[in-house]
């Protein structure tokens, strides 16, 4: 019993040559973007506090937020919304026991990327 | 009667009570905000790089007015929710506890500041 070898023993699956499945990255991803966009939310409280207080306050922030560095900002935080957004209703999908299954889990995730892709390109054009 | 030991009963472990209430009321917040984010979205991101009376004008009409408070506090709550969870799973030493109520400070401030912010827009113009 007692094997002194014990600690040589091949991992299966060793996290380095492990390849994460496309799904296992969207679900961390999910948190991800859950955890990131209460940065993006600081900003939007900021923007109406601004704007409840003063016109120069509100021209602050909202020149801050519509500069070159604000529109990366804005733009990383929409794809995170609405990222955050379509994998949220594969999940409540998933939570009433349906969708599941390597196909259909494959079907949703790509659903869900274009999704998220068109939604962003649909809230900077139309806005 | 009940099955728990005395010493169970002294040191108070066990079940917390809550059962999946937590789990319920995410999902809960979750479906609000599956229909609050594109309603509230919308108007926000049209506001963005308008002018300071533009703003008070879209915000002065109760229906924006309104999404935009259920958004701010569903929002937080939901956010609260996550965080929790996240803080849960991966901190597991009092550190953990820190954490929890800081983030649930901070977004009962975040909640509270922005619809202090909201109203004072709907009301004063």
């Amino acid at each position: 019993m007692a094997d002194a070898n014990q600690g040589n023993r091949p991992l299966s699956p060793h996290i380095s040559i492990y390849r994460m499945p496309l799904n296992a990255t969207m679900s961390i991803l999910h948190r991800a973007t859950g955890v990131a966009l209460a940065a993006s939310l600081v900003l939007v409280v900021w923007w109406f506090l601004a704007a409840a207080t003063s016109a120069d306050c509100f021209a602050f922030i909202d020149g801050l937020m519509t500069s070159w560095f604000g529109d990366i900002v804005l733009t990383l935080s929409l794809l995170a919304l609405w990222y955050h957004f379509t994998n949220g209703i594969r999940h409540l999908i998933w939570d009433t026991g349906s969708n599941f299954g390597q196909k259909r889990v494959m079907r949703s995730a790509m659903t869900g990327l274009t999704a998220t892709l068109l939604l962003t390109a649909a809230t900077i054009y139309f806005t | 009667m009940s099955y728990r030991t005395d010493r169970a009963r002294v040191t108070g472990l066990g079940s917390a009570k809550a059962g999946t209430g937590h789990f319920w009321e995410q999902r809960v917040s979750a479906i609000a905000m599956m229909i609050l984010t594109p309603l509230f979205i919308f108007p926000f991101a049209s506001s963005l790089g308008g002018t300071f009376e533009g703003v008070q004008a879209t915000y002065s009409q109760p229906f924006n007015a309104i999404i935009a408070l259920a958004f701010i506090i569903t929002v937080f709550l939901h956010l609260f929710q996550g965080l929790q969870v996240v803080i849960e799973d991966y901190v597991h030493s009092r550190m953990g506890t820190v954490l929890i109520i800081s983030a649930r400070l901070f977004c009962s401030l975040g909640a509270l500041t922005g619809v202090f912010a909201i109203l004072k827009i709907a009301f004063s113009a």
